[in-house]
């Protein structure tokens, strides 16, 4: 089949058959994933987390991803950041009339590999045709269920003073490729987005320790609003280096020409981890090691003094704040 | 630079022991980046900096929001850029406007506000042109642009400024004066130079923070002494000539006229309005606005902010009635301006 998304596609009878036989059934192919009305799955050891997140963003494929691959990734990592081995995901598309099937297969594609990469099971999906202008595109809610590792338990409330910030690696790169791929400012720059599943990542630090206090995946809202988050739910201060954070020197001067603030930029592939001082070292060589946290280096210290604010201790030895964040820079960024 | 360069910049503003120097940065990106970098840290008790009128949104009169206002609610579309839209008028804003059902538009460019204009022939487009010698001639280019193909619902309703006769009006306020950069990379030093004579003191600035180290360490050491100075310590950019092929443009398009600065009052010539010759694309000529004389909000302190009479914090609205995402007045809107970058950079660690 190839073409365009019809109305009859979603209306539940044969046609519906067809797309979800000629686009998803390859590509999701899984002992898990049944023509059934649900997933029969075994129960996973101790704990489980469960999160589920809404994708629209436009334009729906950008340099480093598509939304597919971005559903995919903004479940796995929200289980991740509690400390849960992702397991299983469902898929919901709410697709506009009209919309190329050949686009609906590279979204699946991206989908597919990307849950492979996470090692996640794709167990159940549901298909949704939406009349013309009724949506943009292509909308995908993804549902996860993960498994949480034995004695990890990170959560925003439990930075404390003497902490270590850790970053994984350069920030706003998201934000800035979908400034970009809009075309609203006619700036041309080679910027790709950092989306990636990051589990490999939080595994090999749950490998060295399991006293991990906060992992958060910086997505709207960049790295600056998690800190904010975090310095307002743990009541400490943040306390940042301006010359140790790692941004793109191209998005730097994206950021620079308009005005904007890179840790304000959404990520989709970084991790904010906090940890005890003593163990960040060895977080910092093991993220390392992981193919999407290469850049891992630590930014900064959790204080006691200012509860509630990010401080910055700017390039010339004075400390100023890191203005609190306002709203979205950006609207349907992921 | 080197790093032992830049600790010698900031230890000249580290051990100064000489008289109390008020030092005035003109530009509002100037302001913005003082706050950024937690300049002030570094200056000694009897140096206090001010910040001055440069924010291109700050000095806009109320009267003029009222004016974008009125021709918003006349049916014309309004093209702006961002910091505008929140600027509150007499009666509320253009995102008030907005919200009602007025066209607002927000551009990046006049560029922008004329392609905007071609591709909605059935609307009648304005953009708002505010800014000084450094914004003004892509304003002149887009008039131009828009004259040369016969571009005839494009308009432009100017509210443009220029430095000299305003450092005239702040002649008195600082010792020293951190001049623009940037509008300097346009008109050149020769300025600078002539209001040493009348017992002036400047320096011209860069922006990244060894610039503006830099700069300061001069304005302190040069500004103790006491003689009227000018040194231009931004001259990988200024050139003593300037821009001419940019000033050309603007006197072709535009001509001097007296305009009101928020805070500052009616400054003699101080302003640019089109030249008859593009009366054509004259948004108050083209739509007919009426006169109309705008009223702040009574309690908010802006014009004395603006003109270095007080600090942000003195104002009874800061940080509660007045905030960035509820301004009440245009200092607190835009990002360059003094209550906005005192707000945001935490007044308290200044």
């Amino acid at each position: 089949m190839s073409g365009q998304v019809t109305l009859a596609m979603g209306a539940g009878g044969k046609q519906t058959a067809e797309l979800i036989d000629s686009v998803f059934a390859a590509r999701f192919s899984s002992p898990l994933l049944t023509a059934d009305d649900a997933a029969v799955l075994d129960r996973p050891a101790g704990r489980i987390a469960m999160s589920t997140d809404g994708f629209i963003v436009s334009p729906s494929f950008f340099p480093g991803g598509n939304i597919g691959k971005l559903s995919i990734c903004g479940t796995v990592n929200d289980l991740s950041c509690m400390g849960a081995r992702p397991r299983y995901l469902t898929c919901a598309f709410v697709i506009e009339e009209g919309y190329p099937l050949d686009d609906l297969r590279l979204i699946a594609d991206a989908m597919a590999a990307t849950a492979q990469e996470a090692g996640v099971a794709l167990v159940a999906g549901d298909t949704k045709v939406a009349g013309r202008g009724q949506v943009d595109g292509v909308f995908i809610t993804t549902t996860g269920v993960g498994e949480i590792v034995d004695g990890a338990a990170p959560a925003g409330a439990k930075a404390q003073p003497g902490d270590a910030i850790i970053v994984t690696g350069d920030v706003g790169r998201h934000g800035c490729t979908i400034l970009l791929a809009r075309d609203d400012f006619g700036i041309e720059a080679d910027v790709t987005s950092d989306c990636a599943p990051l589990w490999s990542s939080v595994e090999a630090m749950l490998d060295v320790t399991r006293d991990v206090h906060v992992i958060r995946d910086a997505t709207r809202g960049g790295v600056g609003t998690v800190l904010y988050e975090i310095a307002s739910q743990s009541n400490v201060g943040i306390s940042l280096n301006a010359a140790d954070i790692p941004v793109d020197p191209t998005v730097g001067g994206v950021c620079r020409m308009l005005g904007l603030e890179p840790l304000y930029l959404a990520c989709e592939g970084r991790l904010v981890v906090i940890a005890p001082k003593d163990v960040a070292p060895a977080l910092v060589e093991a993220l390392r090691g992981c193919p999407h946290s290469q850049g891992a280096t630590i930014i900064g210290e959790v204080t006691a003094e200012r509860p509630g604010w990010v401080v910055m201790n700017t390039e010339i030895g004075t400390q100023t704040l890191l203005p609190q964040p306002t709203g979205e820079l950006l609207p349907r960024i992921c | 630079m080197s790093d032992t360069q830049k600790q010698t910049a900031a230890d000249v503003l580290a051990s100064y022991d000489g008289r109390p120097l008020r030092i005035m940065e003109v530009c509002g990106t100037h302001t913005h980046e003082i706050f950024r970098l937690g300049i002030r840290k570094l200056l000694p008790p009897q140096v206090d900096l001010i910040s001055g009128p440069g924010c291109p949104v700050c000095v806009t009169p109320v009267g003029f929001i009222d004016e974008a206002i009125w021709l918003a609610e006349h049916g014309v579309t309004v093209t702006t850029f961002g910091d505008l839209v929140r600027v509150p008028g007499t009666k509320g804003s253009l995102a008030t406007a907005r919200a009602n059902g007025a066209h607002v538009q927000v551009v990046y460019s006049p560029i922008d506000a004329v392609a905007y204009a071609k591709e909605h022939p059935a609307e009648q487009v304005a953009f708002l042109s505010v800014g000084f010698e450094t914004t003004v001639p892509a304003a002149c280019l887009a008039a131009e642009q828009a004259l040369q193909d016969g571009v005839s619902n494009f308009s432009l309703l100017t509210a443009n400024k220029t430095m000299p006769n305003a450092y005239q009006a702040l002649k008195g306020s600082a010792d020293v004066f951190l001049y623009p950069g940037h509008v300097h990379a346009i008109t050149g030093t020769a300025l600078c130079e002539d209001l040493v004579q009348q017992g002036v003191s400047g320096v011209l600035a860069g922006f990244t923070a060894k610039e503006l180290v830099t700069a300061l360490a001069v304005a302190v050491r040069k500004g103790g002494e006491g003689e009227p100075f000018f040194v231009n310590a931004y001259p990988r950019v200024v050139k003593p000539e300037g821009t001419p092929a940019a000033v050309a443009l603007i006197e072709k398009v535009m001509e001097p006229c007296d305009t009101e600065w928020r805070g500052l009052g009616v400054i003699p010539q101080s302003g640019l309005r089109l030249r008859e010759a593009y009366a054509t694309v004259d948004a108050r000529k083209v739509h007919g606005i009426p006169h109309i004389e705008g009223r702040a909000n009574p309690a908010c302190r802006c014009g004395e902010v603006l003109r270095g009479d007080c600090k942000p914090s003195d104002c009874p609205v800061f940080g509660k009635g007045c905030t960035p995402l509820h301004p009440v007045g245009a200092c607190m809107v835009s990002g360059e301006g003094a209550c906005s970058a005192y707000y945001q950079y935490g007044g308290s660690l200044q």
